[in-house]
């Protein structure tokens, strides 16, 4: 991986992740994604939408630097890179507040500054009050709460989400999306986001890109043009149905 | 869970469905009617019967020393005063060195492990070597360690630490092996050092699993004290030697409480260390799981 901190171009400065070709394959022979551009820019939350197995996680491990992408162009350009996996990823043996600080105790910052920070986090994420508790005392919507807390201690400019909400309910991942619209919002990150569900993708992002199955290939972008912060209602809205309704058009056709 | 009817209506007075909700409260109750403690009292009662009847019916009055009764192991070896105050010396050496093989074997264990767990190739060159320490009879070894560093103490420890130490290993490598892979990878993320990984992740991740080897160990370097002590037969007697000598002497009552010391000891190093374990991880690890 390339990691520039200078973008060569003039036009492309407000460009935090750009992906051009980018090819991966396997060792065992399996392509998980062939030529693939794609560019994120301040300000964009971009929703990457595909079936199962699509590479849609390789995108973003290749974005991350935790797997080196094997053929094209891959600039990333902040290396302050926040990441929510599948899973919460909590450790089990420290608390809210221990699990929160986590990132910046390994990035040596001094006590006092992370404890400040990680407080921060944990307000923003709605979790104050239980600083003291174990992974395992919490549901899974505040596990991921507290997953989400521990990369903004990092003030990310580049926030990567692998399906964080994939396995939880349908209303508790409403109102996280919600609140990832406002911290959206509120904290000027851009983001790049993962799922299967095509209404999350169009609620959440300011473009959605469809991706089809094996080789993981991108086959139609949508912008979405409705404004933030976002209404939970624009999900009832016919505007709101047609556009999820062409998205879905489009990952049916990538996906035969 | 519990079943809650709505206030009103015909299914709250409906008798069959009560019945329904209080069945499904059932499997709470399967331990049955007495409490808890009856069931161990009521197989204790009967192992000492099948010992009694062993004892008085099975055996032929002139063998009865070779399986003695309860209250005759009681009256001849733990009443009396010379032979419980041999018999407790004896577990206070053979404490001693179960004691100093156990912490040995738990130090030598886990560095073994945490090499092992730094690549692939050094597991793969050492992690035979332990398998084969744990298949190695010990008992045929027993007299050459004896030849080889002497009959005291330190040949002790060594057999203690050779019989306890494989549970060390293998439990520790499993435990430092089984963190989650986001959890890794959210190290690897921050650029941590292979040291940070072990500190802050792997270690205690591993921690459940190092006290269940624990446990288990600290049972076996306690069969270690008695067996190399046993053979030896030489040095400070401890409880191994001692048996030894109630066995070649025919004192089945002494021999008897003896073996019940041993036991007994054995397991009381079981429970405390299951207790530390549960200590240092109880708060966020459910081992009832």
């Amino acid at each position: 991986m390339t990691l520039t901190t200078d973008p060569p171009a003039e036009t492309t400065t407000t460009e935090l992740l750009h992906f051009s070709d980018v090819a991966m394959t396997f060792p065992n022979g399996t392509t998980a994604l062939s030529g693939v551009d794609l560019t994120v820019k301040k300000g964009e939350f971009v929703t990457v939408v595909g079936p199962s197995g699509c590479g849609k996680s390789t995108l973003l491990r290749i974005a991350s630097g935790l797997t080196p992408a094997t053929a094209g162009q891959t600039n990333v350009a902040t290396k302050r890179i926040g990441y929510v996996f599948q899973d919460a990823t909590l450790l089990p043996w420290r608390t809210v507040q221990a699990n929160v600080e986590l990132l910046a105790e390994l990035n040596g910052i001094p006590k006092k500054t992370r404890v400040a920070e990680a407080a921060k986090a944990i307000e923003l994420v709605g979790l104050a009050g239980f600083e003291k508790h174990l992974p395992k005392t919490l549901s899974g919507g505040m596990r991921m709460r507290a997953s989400l807390a521990r990369s903004l201690t990092l003030d990310p400019e580049l926030f990567l989400f692998d399906e964080p909400f994939g396995a939880l309910d349908e209303i508790t991942r409403e109102r996280l999306n919600d609140e990832l619209i406002k911290l959206f919002t509120e904290q000027q990150f851009a983001g790049l986001f993962i799922t299967h569900s095509v209404s999350e993708a169009v609620y959440l992002s300011t473009r959605v890109v469809v991706m089809s199955g094996r080789p993981g290939k991108i086959v139609e972008t949508f912008d979405v043009p409705f404004a933030y912060p976002r209404d939970p209602e624009i999900r009832f809205t016919p505007e709101f149905a047609e556009l999820a309704g062409e998205v879905s058009h489009a990952l049916r056709l990538g996906h035969s | 869970m519990t079943t809650t009817a709505p206030p009103t209506g015909p299914v709250a007075t409906n008798p069959k469905i009560r019945t329904v909700s209080r069945a499904s409260e059932m499997p709470k109750r399967r331990g049955g009617r007495f409490p808890a403690w009856v069931p161990p009292i009521i197989v204790f009662i009967v192992i000492l019967a099948i010992w009694y009847f062993v004892s008085y019916v099975v055996l032929d009055p002139a063998r009865s020393f070779l399986v003695p009764a309860p209250h005759v192991i009681i009256e001849q070896a733990f009443l009396d005063p010379k032979t419980l105050g041999d018999i407790m010396g004896a577990l206070a050496r053979s404490a001693g060195v179960a004691l100093t093989g156990l912490a040995i074997a738990i130090v030598i264990g886990f560095l073994w492990a945490v090499a092992m767990s730094q690549a692939r190739w050094i597991e793969r060159s050492l992690f035979p070597y332990a398998v084969i320490l744990q298949c190695i009879p010990i008992l045929a070894l027993v007299p050459l360690i004896g030849f080889w560093f002497g009959f005291d103490f330190p040949a002790r420890v060594i057999v203690c630490v050779m019989i306890s130490l494989f549970p060390i290993v293998s439990n520790t490598l499993f435990g430092l092996q089984s963190v989650d892979r986001g959890q890794r990878e959210l190290f690897q993320l921050q650029k941590a050092s292979r040291w940070t990984v072990l500190q802050k992740l792997e270690f205690p991740a591993a921690l459940p699993a190092i006290f269940a080897g624990m446990r288990i160990s600290a049972g076996l370097a306690v069969v270690g004290a008695i067996v190399g002590d046993f053979f030896f037969r030489r040095g400070e007697p401890g409880l191994g030697s001692l048996i030894s000598n109630y066995q070649s002497r025919v004192q089945g009552p002494e021999l008897f409480a003896a073996i019940i010391v041993a036991s007994l000891f054995g397991v009381v190093v079981f429970l405390v260390f299951g207790w530390l374990g549960k200590l240092a991880v109880g708060r966020w690890y459910d081992y009832s799981k």
